[in-house]
């Protein structure tokens, strides 16, 4: 997994709510038998009409917005468990996605795939997606180490969560896999130990 | 402090505490399927490392597989490649898979719990949401990713934090017509699509205990619709009943002893919820979704309310919908009907729906699709005689597979159709793009099916 410290960079706002992994990526993309190449169909279904027609005004299509944070309204990642998801967005360039709350299995996958989620205030957020829409260029600081998040512009900034132990997986670029096959003694003797009936 | 139902499952397979206050939690069975598995085969490959525990696996193709000719190669190259890749990965791992043509095989989901696989007291994980189904045996069941497929197969753990919990009482007695899936669309209306984020819930009150084991795995279904992570419902005589004969479950003496341990998976009366709800059975009825997501959803009887949530995303949703703020949605035309997935397409389902339409004809607009969870639901269906009752009303009853829900295969609805649909999701372009979808129960689409157009099933029932 690629290393994550801290990252200053624009970003692109899609003020939506509830974004589900559908829509992330659809279904009849998912029939890949590798991680690679998801970014090209991205949000497919936004960033292109019924005729294969580039929809212009779509933020990831628009030129004014660029860079690595991808900003969206609360609920981000709902619906099905498909890490494709977070492979879609890590593939076409993104690092961090910022929101007012992620579902729950989206952002297990974002941070087994080096992919950030900073869940931020709906105050907060409301102030980012207003920076950018006055600067689309304007930047972002994520800072991980000491978990915050500024508008570099203003100054303005705000403090996120992370759970400590994926923090350091997230610096250092471990994944659990390294840490479970580690465990295999414990693992063995909780199977002698565990009462079954299957 | 007692303890919940959750927390006797879950801490009973805790092998230890992790760094970060998470757990290392061991999971008894593993469900996969040809979607979201290839990928964790290839990364157990790359490290060189090994199947842990083979005989915990159990692995079926459904995403993919076309619901016509299953006997014939899969026209689509990339679904055959998938579906082939499973059955090489499978053959390799020494993992046992019911493929296609196989009388086991059909949704993960269905297959479990008719096979007996599913048992109460177990963890259940497979990389799809919807494993949350198997949450109605009082099992812990939820989705994963691809990431933790690998991480479960090389070491049959994963590394969680232990979610909140939250109970759902549902008492008093369903009015006719109403059906489970009606009760599981009413609260997540309630609570939201973002309502059960960060927790496990437990179904409980005099409305869930009362349903049969299929309608307790359509409501534990769709838990993940509220965001939660998983839903259980305590184990009783009706779980036991269900489970004792099916082929993998325990059998004779070890049954007994299991019965005995499955009856103290119960909630104890001092236990503890970070969130309680309560609702009224008396106040559901039919339900039918407006919008794109499952927290949109109305009584038949509703009108569309004129907000709900983020102004944008609401106007949003309408919008692709085809449907205006306030207006009825009962009487909109409908030309598709499709009667499947994970949520509802039991045995149950099928004798519901072809009692309804018995002696009917669908409406002549109607396309009506009607795929069972597996080949043993499918030739059940066949034994009793639904299948002509299903032909004659012009139903078109197909072979196993997720089908429509997600139409990753054949099965679509084209651009800008309404599908009144028994799946779980109506998300934008979930069942094909531009593809307008209605969540409701099977009796409702039955309803819908001979109308052409959106009724209130009830006015139909004696």
């Amino acid at each position: 997994m690629e290393k994550f410290k801290k990252l200053n960079s624009p970003a692109v706002p899609v003020a939506i709510a509830d974004i589900d992994t559908d829509q992330i990526i659809p279904a009849r993309f998912l029939k890949a038998t590798s991680r690679e190449g998801f970014g090209e169909n991205v949000f497919r279904d936004w960033r292109y009409d019924k005729n294969g027609e580039l929809v212009q005004d779509f933020p990831l299509n628009d030129s004014k917005y660029s860079g690595k944070i991808l900003v969206a309204e609360k609920n981000f990642g709902c619906g099905s468990s498909r890490e494709h998801a977070a492979w879609a967005i890590t593939d076409y360039g993104f690092k961090v996605v910022v929101s007012s709350f992620f579902a729950d299995i989206f952002k297990g996958n974002a941070l087994n795939n080096g992919l950030l989620p900073v869940q931020v205030s709906e105050a907060f957020l409301t102030k980012v997606f207003s920076a950018i829409q006055k600067d689309p260029q304007t930047a972002l600081e994520v800072d991980l180490e000491n978990q915050t998040i500024t508008l570099v512009a203003t100054g303005e900034k705000e403090q996120f969560e992370i759970n400590e132990y994926k923090k350091e997986c997230m610096i250092n670029g471990y994944d659990d896999i390294d840490y479970l096959i580690n465990q295999k003694t414990e693992i063995e003797n909780y199977e002698s130990k565990a009462v079954k009936f299957w | 402090m007692g303890k919940t139902l959750f927390d006797k499952v879950w801490d009973a397979h805790v092998v230890k505490h992790a760094p970060g206050g998470l757990d290392i939690l061991y999971i008894d069975k593993h469900l996969i399927h040809e979607v979201t598995s290839p990928q964790a085969f290839k990364e157990i490959e790359n490290r060189g490392l090994e199947i842990f525990r083979t005989q915990n696996m159990v692995a079926t193709p459904d995403h993919n597989v076309p619901t016509l000719d299953q006997h014939l190669p899969i026209k689509d190259a990339l679904s055959k490649f998938q579906v082939d890749t499973l059955t090489e990965n499978c053959e390799k791992h020494n993992v046992n898979l019911f493929g296609l043509g196989h009388p086991f095989q059909g949704i993960v989901h269905v297959i479990g719990p008719e096979l007996g696989l599913t048992l109460p007291g177990m963890t259940m994980v497979c990389g799809d949401s919807h494993t949350s189904t198997h949450g109605a045996f009082g099992s812990i069941a939820f989705g994963i990713g691809t990431s933790q497929v690998a991480q479960v197969m090389a070491s049959q753990c994963v590394l969680l934090q232990k979610p909140k919990k939250m109970r759902i009482t549902i008492d008093g007695e369903l009015s006719k017509g109403v059906e489970a899936k009606d009760i599981i669309l009413y609260v997540i209306a309630q609570l939201t699509a973002a309502g059960g984020t960060g927790h496990f819930i437990e179904y409980a009150g005099s409305a869930i205990t009362s349903l049969s084991m299929e309608e307790r795995m359509t409501i534990c279904n769709m838990s993940i619709e509220m965001g939660a992570r998983g839903g259980m419902i305590a184990p009783d005589e009706v779980t036991f009943d269900y489970v004792k004969d099916r082929e993998f479950a325990p059998k004779g003496e070890q049954l007994k002893e299991a019965i005995t341990y499955w009856k103290s998976l119960k909630t104890d009366a001092s236990a503890q919820f970070d969130t309680e709800h309560t609702f009224d059975a008396n106040n559901i009825t039919p339900m039918v979704t407006y919008g794109t997501n499952p927290g949109m959803g109305i009584g038949v009887k509703e009108s569309i309310p004129n907000s709900n949530g983020n102004a944008a995303s609401f106007d949003k949703s309408l919008n692709y919908m085809g449907f205006k703020k306030g207006q009825e949605i009962i009487g909109t035309p409908v030309n598709y009907v499709f009667i499947g997935s994970c949520t509802n397409s039991r045995i149950e389902d099928l004798r519901k729906v072809a009692s309804f339409i018995k002696g009917k004809k669908k409406a002549a607009n109607v396309n009506a699709l009607i795929v069972p969870g597996s080949k043993q639901v499918e030739k059940q269906a066949k034994e009793e005689g639904l299948d002509k009752i299903l032909e004659a009303a012009g139903f078109q009853l197909r072979e196993p597979g997720c089908s429509a829900c997600l139409a990753m295969n054949e099965d679509k609805v084209p651009a800008g159709e309404y599908c009144i649909s028994t799946s779980n999701r109506n998300f934008e372009g979930r069942q094909g793009p531009g593809a307008r979808t209605i969540l409701a129960s099977p009796l409702m689409a039955a309803a819908v099916a001979i109308e052409g157009k959106i009724v209130d099933v009830r006015n139909y029932l004696n």
